[in-house]
């Protein structure tokens, strides 16, 4: 459903995305592995067009979208979730999955539909709903991340970009939303790209991944492959080192 | 039709081209990061992955030849360390030296893979018995097949090469319904199986799996009628993986290239130009899941053409015409593969001195025997009879160890070689496939 050809992405003079060539089929979940400023998240902003790449060729659904604007490639169905949530901490949890829906808010028949996909993520997320009323700003790291993938899933989108969706939280969150994501491509087969610094517990959940190193891909396999080569275990796997809720 | 992995056997020509692309840029950058060879060959050539932009961009990189990996000998075209590699095969090189090629533990699981589909397509399944009267040692083709066998379930017996009788003894009480050999071995079988008054009838074959030297369709008819089972021929060579590169589906028109794992290319033997789809030339692979011995644009040796056009069994891989000749002097005696310069090599230095000699290739019954007839110099000529024997054995036995083969070698009268404009013609190949 994605296809991405050669992109080049600059920051200024740096070239931090080289010659990238990289697909999604429908409903898998591909993960994307790589050392801190290897390029991930960089990726991950081309696609969203947030930082347009300089070159290449992105199709979504056969659709070039390498030019297009971040709130058109979020009407044709790609949200991202950010590194960081970035959520509105002044505002309730309530208001904050609304703003995910903003597409929508224009034509009155939508109203049903959004409240209808509100009900899906609260049912995702039995803790928000309970929290519904409450600023974010009061929310625990993994609620915030919860409210966060929820408000992206308000967008109804066919492609899920998440950003280091475990990134600060404890083991246990941490592994209850590895398997809420294994959970959407499964049930609701969103099809997701996954930017995880816990490589092992992404490999684990994904179907396929890239390995990304000083923004080239050096490798592309199957995940359960990749969780067997060496350079990957040496480089981001860490020997023989298991998470304590993996043991 | 049965089909072992139909992701990646059925995939449109647009995603096979996008999964090859993806993947060639990451062999690219692997090479160049962990082989020396690749790193100075395309910094020399001012050659950069980001210049692969796609497939047709293969084109500006250098082939890699039998002679690179002779130079790398043993472990310089490795990509990973040796400590992550847990196996090593090798295959005959041109001269003394053979070429070492690696595996790690994820390269075995591949390789087991790709074997599984062409073993499937020729129609083996889980509740098969499996015969290999391939030699398992050194060369890859039985622990190929082995492993191809093994990952769909059947039951493998490894038989290993010689013995006949023994084999043809398993065949009937074992019940073996595969047999994997080479197609000359096949037939010696049958011959064997018909002097000692064996009815292949009453044998349980049903598929039989042949390689690692050419054979005619005229042959697989043969096969197939004297031993009552359906003949496919899949092709491979230990630089690239060993069996698994290719293989034939029921249609029996051409074999499959695993395009998902390997880029197949023909391009001109003289001129190294690429040639187009369907033209006949050498095949030229590159390998693209491999992690301890990744290739870049091999050249095989072996001449086939490729064919676009979407087969009957569902497969949308490019098929390859099986390969009947070489672009090179390699011969293939008994499965065996064997220069003419190894033998030279092993003549001369038994001699001590450059005797005339002339290698002639025919085919006994079904096997090849390759015979090396050898004028009489003065220097052989004043030996006594014992020492003249004794200088024959010792020329056998050397080249047996170097290439590998049994050979038979005799002394003739000097000036009895036939010469053309003064030239003997080094290799006579008197066999008709």
């Amino acid at each position: 459903m994605l296809k991405i050809k050669n992109i080049n992405t600059y920051y200024g003079q740096v070239h931090a995305l080289k010659n990238v060539s990289l697909h999604l089929n429908e409903g898998e979940i591909v993960t994307l592995i790589g050392a801190n400023g290897a390029g991930k998240t960089t990726l991950l902003n081309s696609l969203s067009g947030i930082v347009p790449p300089r070159s290449g060729e992105i199709l979504f659904r056969d659709l070039p979208i390498g030019s297009l604007a971040a709130h058109q490639i979020v009407k044709l169905g790609i949200s991202q979730v950010p590194e960081g949530r970035q959520i509105f901490k002044p505002l309730s949890v309530e208001d904050n999955l609304e703003l995910g829906a903003y597409l929508y808010h224009r034509a009155k028949k939508e109203k049903e539909q959004i409240k209808k996909t509100a009900e899906m993520v609260y049912e995702l997320f039995p803790i928000l709903r309970e929290r519904k009323k409450q600023l974010a700003g009061t929310l625990s790291g993994g609620e915030l991340q919860m409210l966060s993938i929820g408000r992206a899933l308000m967008a109804r989108p066919r492609l899920l970009l998440l950003d280091e969706p475990s990134m600060g939280l404890a083991p246990l969150i941490a592994q209850e939303i590895f398997q809420v994501i294994a959970g959407l491509s499964r049930e609701k087969s969103t099809t997701i790209l996954l930017v995880e610094q816990n490589a092992r517990a992404a490999l684990k959940i994904a179907h396929r991944a890239y390995v990304l190193e000083t923004g080239r891909l050096i490798l592309e396999g199957m995940a359960a492959d990749l969780l067997e080569n060496k350079e990957v275990q040496r480089a981001y796997l860490g020997k023989d080192k298991k998470e304590i809720w993996e043991r | 039709m049965v089909i072992w992995d139909e992701k990646n056997e059925c995939m449109s020509r647009d995603e096979i081209e996008q999964l090859q692309l993806e993947r060639f840029q990451a062999v690219m950058n692997r090479v160049h990061k962990n082989v020396v060879h690749y790193r100075k060959t395309f910094d020399k050539l001012d050659i950069i992955a980001e210049d692969i932009r796609s497939l047709c961009d293969l084109e500006k990189i250098p082939f890699t030849t039998k002679e690179d990996l002779r130079n790398n000998y043993p472990y310089g075209m490795f990509a990973v360390p040796l400590r992550e590699v847990v196996r090593i095969h090798s295959s005959s090189g041109t001269t003394g030296k053979p070429i070492v090629v690696g595996y790690t533990k994820n390269d075995i699981r591949m390789w087991s893979n790709l074997v599984a589909r062409l073993m499937t397509a020729a129609g083996v399944t889980r509740d098969d018995l499996v015969q290999i009267a391939f030699g398992y040692g050194i060369f890859t083709g039985a622990f190929g097949m082995h492993y191809g066998a093994e990952t769909i379930g059947a039951s493998v017996i490894p038989m290993s090469t010689g013995n006949t009788e023994k084999q043809i003894m398993i065949m009937q009480d074992y019940k073996t319904t595969v047999l994997v050999s080479t197609p000359g071995y096949a037939l010696a079988l049958a011959q064997r199986m018909e002097e000692m008054g064996v009815n292949p009838n009453a044998l349980s074959l049903k598929v039989g799996l042949f390689g690692g030297e050419p054979w005619s369709e005229k042959m697989r008819a043969e096969i197939e009628s004297r031993l009552m089972l359906s003949a496919t021929d899949n092709y491979g060579l230990s630089e690239v993986i060993g069996p698994g590169v290719a293989g034939e589906c029921s249609c029996k028109n051409g074999l499959h290239i695993y395009e998902d794992a390997f880029i197949p290319e023909i391009i001109d033997p003289e001129t190294g130009k690429k040639l187009s789809p369907g033209a006949e030339g050498e095949l030229v692979l590159t390998t693209l899941t491999k992690e301890a011995f990744p290739m870049v644009r091999y050249r095989t040796g072996d001449i086939t053409s490729l064919n676009y056009a979407k087969c009957d069994c569902g497969r949308t891989l490019v098929r390859m015409q099986k390969v009947m000749r070489r672009s090179d002097d390699m011969l293939i005696i008994r499965g065996v593969n064997v220069f003419p310069a190894q033998i030279e090599e092993a003549l001369f230095s038994v001699a001590q001195e450059k005797p005339p000699y002339q290698l002639i290739i025919e085919r006994k019954g079904a096997m090849d025997n390759l015979e090396v007839v050898v004028e009489v110099t003065d220097k052989i000529f004043s030996l006594e009879l014992q020492k003249q024997r004794s200088f024959v054995e010792t020329v056998k036995k050397r080249i047996s160890a170097q290439a590998g083969i049994n050979v038979d070698v005799k002394l003739v009268e000097a000036r009895s070689i036939p010469r053309h404009d003064g030239k003997i013609t080094k290799v006579v190949d008197k066999r008709q496939i």
